[in-house]
């Protein structure tokens, strides 16, 4: 049986119905990982023998007529900076390259009490630092719509992992843009949720106050879906709201007849490549021959976002990152006396852009920069949140690129700069600490481009809306590298 | 001469209290003190990654608590900052802490040397976490071929008070100290014990030559952990510091520390070397919000403080001095209230707790919470003197009988048979013995020696074991020698 294209519903159908038991199920997609993967190199850990273990256990309670959660016995994998008791949990650095974790992130209770089956770790950019996967300790991973090309990052092997079909859901994190960025490069669905909806709780820091985890996804049905299990308030972390958690599937409505949609002017200029600039304007065209209200509005404050976000998440990591000293856990340097020791493990742990991050970081901290720095990106953070919640009281949504450009090639560039910018549209809604969704809205020369969609706080369920009523009356989310028909 | 001919002192101190919560502050891990190493911990305070600390509510209460009992401001709006340096016993790296918006500021408590009170500004208490403990293999880490880490401690809720500059003389440093450690066991923040390094103190220090207003340049000496150790660093650093100013010198700003077997203070690092520690807001924990009906009620349940109890003790008619010694430690001040309520001549009690008791607990080396000699037993034994069942002397036998046994006054003295003979039938055939054995002072106090009948009524107590009421043989030697 084919794997790679089936949906949440369709997958849970099939188990239900008996038409494939769960073991069979996984056994499917972790033989689709293993030809996959020669090409795509999306996970760090594949996790067999636990997932066939589980997926025992779901056996037999669908034999024994129990009913199952529709995310039960259903394979999926985790961004690995998530903690995974008993699994290795990297966080794509060698400087943890050997660390399991004896405790579990939320998320990955959350999912294992829905029942879903962990097939395994994927890869990131260090520590989340990086917008390709390239800054990975391990290996790039590959995107499936070209494998010459990044898959986006940090969460590229989430992303990318979903899109070879190898899993039907994993989950992302994203500080600036980490989750959207790679769903567009990738061609699937990714929501950052608003700041605070999803515990934070076992997802290892890099900024504190912009890391958000949300579900990566072959379709917003999925996505909803995935969110309804790992959404909701935590009092293992103070920073996740005590909210009410609606079920997500019910904003899934086709309909945006009436909806006020802002296309904020700065988010399509300088930089924006044409060809991913005529994509989305005809999404948005398309939205509103769906009937939705289009009006051009302004966040003035954007352009300072790139800077506030590169004082503010250094700044954070620089301190998040402090405890890998080699002293209790992961790798540990040889030194003649601790000091040496402490420089020795993190010289040779980390790469170049989590040092660059923490150096960076480190400075913006320092007494006597700390005012120009550190405090001055605080105020410009709340004046970019003052940009958003007045366009809000006009819109309901906004829409504009993922990122500037579609997938560029591995190794294409090497100024860090360049790849900093190509997240100067998702940054500003981590830094507001708003939802945001990204989705397929169209090709360029082959290669994905991605749409964004910005909600108000916990406005989950509009960009829901919106984003299924635009995939209902498109169909990109149906499309498939054709490789990996091919493979099956 | 001393450099207190010359130069006044001034002196603040900051002091790190370990608060009395059954959990830390950060994680639901035991506070308690010893354990096997290692074994008081969890993912949150080993700082593993991926976890987050969610603040303990009792740390907070109890913060609260001890802002007002040293008369400080309480904040409406306080945050937790991450104070960031290397070192083994912190498992992140950092401190979590308060930095420019502490729980409480702008406090005072009072002190009084030579019977004159002063008060001493406390300019701000904050919350942070506790750090975790180097195990050397050797006698230093310098001089240790490997070192290990218990983090049993780490994350164990501290205060950090922090003074004034207020104090001018080492007597008026030491007041101040025990005063705030007093505090701080009355009003239930901290179990204070010193000897666990549940307290511990960093004083800053400087001289100025008499008369002048300008503060001299300090130096800070951390980790000072008692009275006496603060004493003699004090004693120490202040004629180092007049030394090198009487030849002309300056003193370096520098960070000292104390060596308790060398006596003396060595310098830890300059003021160029001082960490920065880049503080900036903790990410993880949302800021901390006070209303006024959470401190209202704090306040309202607030136990009474040694100042009050003094000056109750004192109205109870206990000399300020008593009312000192018994409220030094709480336990003592705690077991005398429990006795007072069972036996109400507080004068008589306060001898008894500062003398025969406190002889016999120190004897043993026992606390007041541990006496087998409880409250209530004392209490029945002096309303057995009181009534004259028993005499003081005796009394004195049977508080070493409770104290041995456990039993009750009431039962030794039955079981001994150490009632006081007040019948005077049975005492004066005695008495008549007595004084046919001594006719010599029987003259002596006949031809108006007065105090020859001393001698008698010893004479007679000697007779009786002890048992003879005595007031009773005085009045009855004295009627039957002048007939
Ligand atoms: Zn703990």
């Amino acid at each position: 049986m084919e794997v790679f294209n089936k949906t949440i519903d369709d997958l849970h159908t099939l188990l239900v119905e008996k038409e494939i038991s769960c073991t069979e199920l996984t056994r499917g997609y972790l033989k689709h990982i293993r030809q996959s993967e020669e090409k795509v190199r999306a996970f760090l850990t594949v996790t067999e023998d636990m997932a066939l273990a589980v997926a025992a256990k779901v056996d037999k309670k669908i034999a024994n007529q129990e009913s199952i959660g529709i995310l039960e016995g259903l394979p999926t994998a985790l961004k690995d900076n998530m903690c995974t008791e008993g699994i290795k949990t990297t966080c794509g650095s060698r400087i943890l390259r050997n660390f399991v974790p004896p405790y579990n992130a939320t998320v990955t209770e959350k999912l294992q009490e829905a029942g879903a089956v962990l097939l395994g770790k994927l890869n990131m950019d260090e520590f989340a630092m990086g917008s390709s996967t390239e800054n990975s300790g391990f290996f790039p991973t590959a995107n499936p719509w070209d494998v010459e090309r990044v898959p986006g990052g940090s969460s590229g092997g989430s992303a990318a992992s979903v899109a070879a079909g190898e899993v039907p859901f994993s989950l992302g994190s994203d500080t600036g843009g980490s989750i959207r960025q790679p769903a567009a490069f990738c061609g699937v669905v990714g929501l950052k949720p608003t700041y605070g909806a999803v515990s934070r709780y076992g997802l290892v820091a890099f900024a504190s106050s912009l890391d958000q985890i949300g579900p990566i996804t072959k379709t917003v049905r999925d996505n909803a879906l995935v969110l309804n299990a790992i959404a909701g308030h935590d009092p293992k972390d103070t920073t996740s709201v005590p909210f009410h958690k609606p079920d997500y599937t019910q904003f899934l409505e086709n309909d945006v007849q009436g909806l006020k949609i802002g296309i904020p002017k700065e988010f399509f200029g300088r930089g924006l490549q044409p060809e991913v600039e005529k994509v989305v304007r005809q999404a948005i065209v398309t939205l509103a021959d769906l009937g939705a209200e289009i009006e051009e509005c302004s966040l003035p404050h954007m352009e300072y976002a790139m800077p506030t976000y590169y004082i503010i998440a250094p700044a954070e990591c620089s301190s998040n990152l402090a405890r890998y000293d080699g002293v209790r856990y992961g790798y540990r340097a040889e030194a003649e006396d601790m000091i040496d020791m402490f420089k020795n493990t993190r010289a040779e742990g980390f790469g170049q852009e989590v040092k660059r991050r923490i150096m960076l970081g480190t400075y913006a901290l320092s007494s006597g920069y700390y005012d120009a720095y550190y405090l001055k990106a605080q105020k410009v953070r709340t004046l970019i949140k003052q940009d958003f919640d007045q366009v809000f009281g006009k819109y309901d949504v906004l829409v504009s690129p993922t990122a500037p450009t579609p997938a560029y090639k591995i190794g294409e560039i090497s100024d860090p700069l360049a790849i900093y910018m190509g997240d100067v549209y998702t940054i500003p809604v981590n830094l507001a600490g708003l939802p945001a969704i990204s989705l397929p809205a169209g090709f360029v020369g082959g290669l994905p481009v991605g749409m964004q969609l910005i909600g108000k706080h916990f406005g989950e369920g509009i960009l829901y809306r919106t984003a299924y009523a635009f995939e209902q009356n498109t169909g990109y989310h149906r499309e498939v590298p054709a490789w990996i028909k091919e493979v099956g | 001469m001393t450099y207190a001919d010359k130069y006044e002192m001034v002196c603040g101190v900051e002091t790190h209290v370990e608060m009395a919560t059954k959990t830390k502050i950060f994680c639901g891990c035991s506070t308690e003190f010893g354990g096997e190493q290692n074994t008081h911990v969890c993912p949150v305070c080993l700082g593993l990654p991926g976890v987050l600390p969610v603040l303990n509510r009792e740390v907070v209460n109890l913060a609260i608590k001890a802002g007002l009992a040293l008369n400080c401001e309480i904040a409406d709006f306080s945050k937790f900052d991450r104070k960031n340096y290397y070192y083994p016993d912190l498992p992140k790296n950092y401190q979590t802490s308060q930095y420019d918006l502490p729980i409480c500021k702008n406090g005072w408590l009072e002190i009084s040397v030579d019977e004159s009170k002063k008060r001493i500004g406390i300019t701000r208490a904050h919350m942070e976490e506790d750090a975790g403990k180097l195990v050397h293999s050797g006698e230093t880490i310098t001089t240790s071929h490997s070192s290990g880490v218990d983090y049993n401690r780490t994350g164990v809720p501290l205060l950090e008070i922090v003074s004034e500059p207020d104090m001018r003389s080492i007597e008026e440093v030491l007041a101040y100290l025990e005063e705030l450690v007093q505090i701080m066991e009355y009003a239930g923040i901290s179990d204070c014990k010193m000897e666990q390094g549940s307290v511990r103190f960093d004083v800053n220090v400087s001289l100025r030559l008499k008369g002048r207003s300008k503060f001299g340049t300090r130096t800070e000496t951390k980790n000072l952990n008692s009275f006496n150790s603060v004493r003699r660093c004090l004693e120490y650093e202040l004629e180092r510091q007049a030394d090198i100013l009487d030849e002309g010198g300056t003193i370096a700003q520098e960070t000292r520390t104390w060596d308790e077997g060398k006596g003396m203070t060595l310098s830890l690092r300059s003021k160029e070397e001082a960490h920065d520690y880049r503080y900036f807001p903790e990410p993880d924990l949302v800021p901390l919000v006070i209303d006024r009906d959470w401190v209202e009620g704090i306040r309202a349940a607030m136990p009474e403080l040694p100042s009050a109890k003094r000056l109750r003790l004192q109205s109870l008619g206990l000399s300020e001095y008593d009312a000192k010694v018994i409220t030094s430690s709480k336990t003592m001040a705690d077991y005398f209230d429990k006795a007072l309520e069972k036996y109400h001549d507080a004068k008589t009690l306060a001898n008894w707790v500062m003398g025969d008791l406190s002889g016999l607990l120190k004897a043993n080396s026992c606390s007041f919470e541990d006496s087998p000699v409880t409250p209530v037993q004392l209490a029945g034994l002096l309303s057995l003197i009181q009534k004259g069942e028993i005499s003081g002397k005796i009394g004195k036998t049977v508080i070493e009988e409770i104290y041995k046994t456990g039993k009750d006054s009431e039962i030794i003295v039955k079981e001994k048979g150490l009632i006081q003979i007040s019948d005077e039938g049975a005492l004066e055939k005695i008495m008549e013995e007595i004084i046919s054995a001594n006719p010599k002072s029987v003259a002596d106090y006949q031809a108006g020696k007065e105090n020859a009948i001393g001698f008698l009524v010893g004479q007679m107590m000697k007779a009786t074991k002890g048992q003879a009421n005595p007031g009773l043989v005085n009045k009855m030697l004295k009627e039957r020698l002048s007939q």
